[in-house]
C-alpha cells in the first residue's frame, strides 16, 4: 500500500478544503470498501479525510414528511430507525440484507452510494479494466460475467452497482446532497451516476472535490407498503445476483401508485420506470406484474453466461408484486 | 492557522480495554495490526484481511466492527474492547462460558472473532434491531425471540473453517438467556 496522509476533519467546509489541498486524497467513511482497495492496490491515494467526525450522523424528520439522513449516518443506525423502518420498511430490509453486521456498523450510507464495483477484474490490478484504466480492455465481456450486468452497460463495461441500499433508495425519489469546492449542491439519486457508454471510469455526476453531506427521502405514502426481496448464491452476507425494492398503493383492485428500482443488473440501482408505467392505473394481476416485468427487461442485453438474469429478474419482480398485492407485508 | 505538512505517521493513542496505549504508527496500520504487531494483543485473530472472515471482530465504542479494515489512525479517541477484555477478571464473560460449556469451536482461531460478534449480537437483538431474516420490520412489531435462524443470520459474518456452527448456534443463543437473567436480574434489584 502507497503511504499517506491522515486529516480528520471537524465541519463540511473544512473536509472539502481538505480534499481540495491534494489531488490524490480520498474521503475516508467507514473504509470499508476503500481500505479493502488500497489493500489490492486499485486505490492509492496520497491523503485521506476522514469524515466520520463531521456532524453528518443524524436522521431527522423534515416538515413535508419525509426524512434527512446525514451522510456518515451507518448503515447499522439507518436500518434501525423507528422513522425507516415505518415509512420505508423496503430500505430497513435492503440494508440488513447488505453485508455483515460488523460491515453495516462501520459503512457510511454516503459511502454505499459511492462504494465501487465487485468485479473481480476491477479489482485485480493485473487485469485489464476500462473502469480503473481506461482504454485498457474488458476481460469480463469474454471472461467472467455471470453476475454482470444486463442493462444500460456497454461494450467497454458490463459491471454492476453492488449497493442494495441504494435499490430502495432510487425508487423512494432519493435526492443526494453535497457541499463541493463551489459550494452546495443537490442531485436526484436516479441522476447521479452517468451512463456507462465508453466512461466507464467516470461514474458519477458529482463535481470534483464534492462530499455527500445527506441524503433525502420525500414523504412517499406508498412506501409504507414496500419490501425488498434479494437473491444471491448462498442465504447470507453476499452481494445480490438480483434483487428488488418494491412498492405498491392499490385501491378497488387497481395499482393507483408503483414504485420499483432493481438491484445488480446495471451499473447504478435500475429505477424502473417502463414497469411503473405498466402498472399504474392497471389492475392488481399477475398479468400485469408480468407485463410490466416484460417492459423493463425489454431493454435487457445479456451476455452468453448471464441470461438467466432476465428470467430471474421477471420471476422476481412479479413475486415481490404479487406478495404486495395480496398484503403481505414482509 | 499554516496548514499541517503532510505526513505518513502520526503519534497515537488507543483506548483499550480500559487502558491506554500510546504508540506512533504509520497511516497504513490496521488496528488489527497495531493489536497484535504492536501491542501483543494476540488474541484478536487475522483470517483472510478482507472484512469476509470475521476473525478479526472487536468491539469499538460497544459496536462490533472488523479490525482488518479500520485503520489504527482512524480509531483513535474510541474505545476499543478485545477478546482480552471481554472477561471480568477470572469470571469469564457469560457468552464465553457458553462457548466452552457447549464446545462453541473446534481448534479455536474463529473463537475469539465469534465470541466478540456474539456479545454485540446479543445487545444488538436486545435494543430491537431487525435482522433480514426478520418477518415484519416495523417498530410497532413485538420483540422477536433470538431464534437460530437469528442467529444464523446475525453471525453470518463470522466463518468457521472448522465447521462448529451447530454449537455456536447454540452457544450463541446460551450466552442470550444469560445476558436476559442478568437484565432481569438487575432489574430486580433495582426495583428491590
Amino acid at each position: 500500500m502507497r503511504e499517506f496522509d491522515y486529516r480528520r476533519a471537524h465541519d463540511v467546509t473544512g473536509a472539502v478544503a481538505l480534499l481540495a489541498a491534494d489531488p490524490e486524497a480520498r474521503f475516508l467513511g467507514g473504509g470499508t470498501n476503500l481500505v479493502d482497495l488500497m489493500k489490492a492496490g486499485v486505490e492509492r491515494p496520497g491523503r485521506l479525510v476522514d469524515v466520520r467526525e463531521l456532524p453528518l450522523d443524524r436522521i431527522e424528520p423534515t416538515a413535508d414528511g419525509g426524512l434527512r439522513i446525514g451522510a456518515t449516518v451507518t448503515n447499522s443506525d439507518l436500518a434501525a430507525h423507528p422513522e425507516v423502518r415505518r415509512r420505508y420498511p423496503a430500505l430497513t430490509q435492503a440494508v440488513l440484507a447488505g453485508a455483515s453486521g460488523q460491515l453495516r456498523n462501520m459503512a457510511t450510507i454516503g459511502g454505499n452510494l459511492l462504494q465501487r464495483t465487485r468485479c473481480g477484474y476491477f479489482s485485480d490490478v493485473s487485469s485489464p479494466c476500462n473502469k480503473r484504466v481506461p482504454g485498457s480492455g474488458c476481460p469480463a465481456m469474454a471472461g467472467e460475467h455471470h453476475n454482470h450486468a444486463v442493462l444500460g452497460a456497454s461494450d467497454h463495461c458490463v459491471a454492476t452497482h453492488p449497493s442494495d441500499m441504494g435499490v430502495p433508495l432510487t425508487a423512494f425519489d432519493a435526492q443526494v446532497a453535497y457541499e463541493s469546492p463551489d459550494g452546495p449542491g443537490e442531485v436526484p439519486l436516479t441522476d447521479l451516476y452517468l451512463p456507462v457508454g465508453d466512461t466507464p471510469h467516470r461514474e458519477t455526476t458529482l463535481p470534483p472535490g464534492a462530499l455527500i453531506t445527506h441524503i433525502g427521502l420525500p414523504a412517499a405514502p406508498v412506501a409504507a407498503r414496500s419490501r425488498y426481496r434479494k437473491v444471491r448464491e448462498r442465504a447470507s452476507f453476499a452481494f445480490a445476483i438480483g434483487s428488488v425494492a418494491a412498492a405498491l398503493d392499490i385501491e378497488d383492485g387497481r395499482v393507483r401508485e408503483a414504485r420499483l428500482a432493481l438491484g445488480a443488473v446495471a451499473s447504478r440501482p435500475w429505477r424502473a420506470r417502463a414497469a411503473e408505467s405498466v402498472l399504474t392505473g392497471a389492475p392488481a394481476t399477475g398479468a400485469t406484474f408480468a407485463a410490466a416485468a416484460d417492459a423493463e427487461l425489454a431493454a435487457a442485453r445479456p451476455l452468453p453466461d448471464n441470461g438467466y438474469k432476465v428470467t430471474l429478474m421477471r420471476n422476481l419482480v412479479v413475486s415481490v408484486l404479487t406478495e404486495l398485492a395480496e398484503g403481505d407485508l414482509r | 492557522m499554516a496548514p499541517a505538512p503532510a505526513s505518513t505517521t502520526s503519534p497515537i493513542t488507543l483506548h483499550i480495554n480500559d487502558e491506554k496505549h500510546h504508540l506512533s504508527v504509520d497511516h497504513r496500520t490496521t488496528l488489527l495490526d497495531a493489536l497484535r504487531e504492536r501491542l501483543d494483543l494476540t488474541g484478536t485473530k487475522k483470517g483472510c484481511d478482507q472484512g469476509q472472515c470475521g476473525a478479526c471482530t472487536v468491539l469499538l465504542d460497544r459496536r462490533r466492527v472488523v479490525s482488518c479494515l479500520t485503520l489504527a489512525v482512524a480509531a483513535e479517541g474510541r474505545e476499543i474492547t478485545t477478546i482480552e477484555g471481554i472477561a471480568d477478571g477470572d469470571d469469564l464473560h457469560p457468552v464465553q462460558q457458553a462457548f466452552l460449556d457447549l464446545d462453541g469451536y473446534q481448534c479455536g482461531y474463529c473463537t475469539p472473532g465469534q465470541i466478540c460478534s456474539a456479545i454485540a449480537v446479543i445487545e444488538e437483538h436486545a435494543a430491537g434491531w431487525p435482522s433480514a431474516v426478520t418477518d415484519d420490520v416495523r417498530p410497532e412489531t413485538p420483540p422477536l425471540p433470538l431464534t437460530p435462524d437469528e442467529i444464523r443470520e446475525r453471525m453470518s459474518g463470522n466463518l468457521c473453517r472448522c465447521g462448529a456452527y451447530v454449537s455456536i448456534v447454540q452457544a450463541v443463543a446460551r450466552g442470550a438467556e444469560a445476558h436476559e437473567e442478568a437484565r432481569t436480574a438487575a432489574v430486580e434489584e433495582a426495583a428491590a
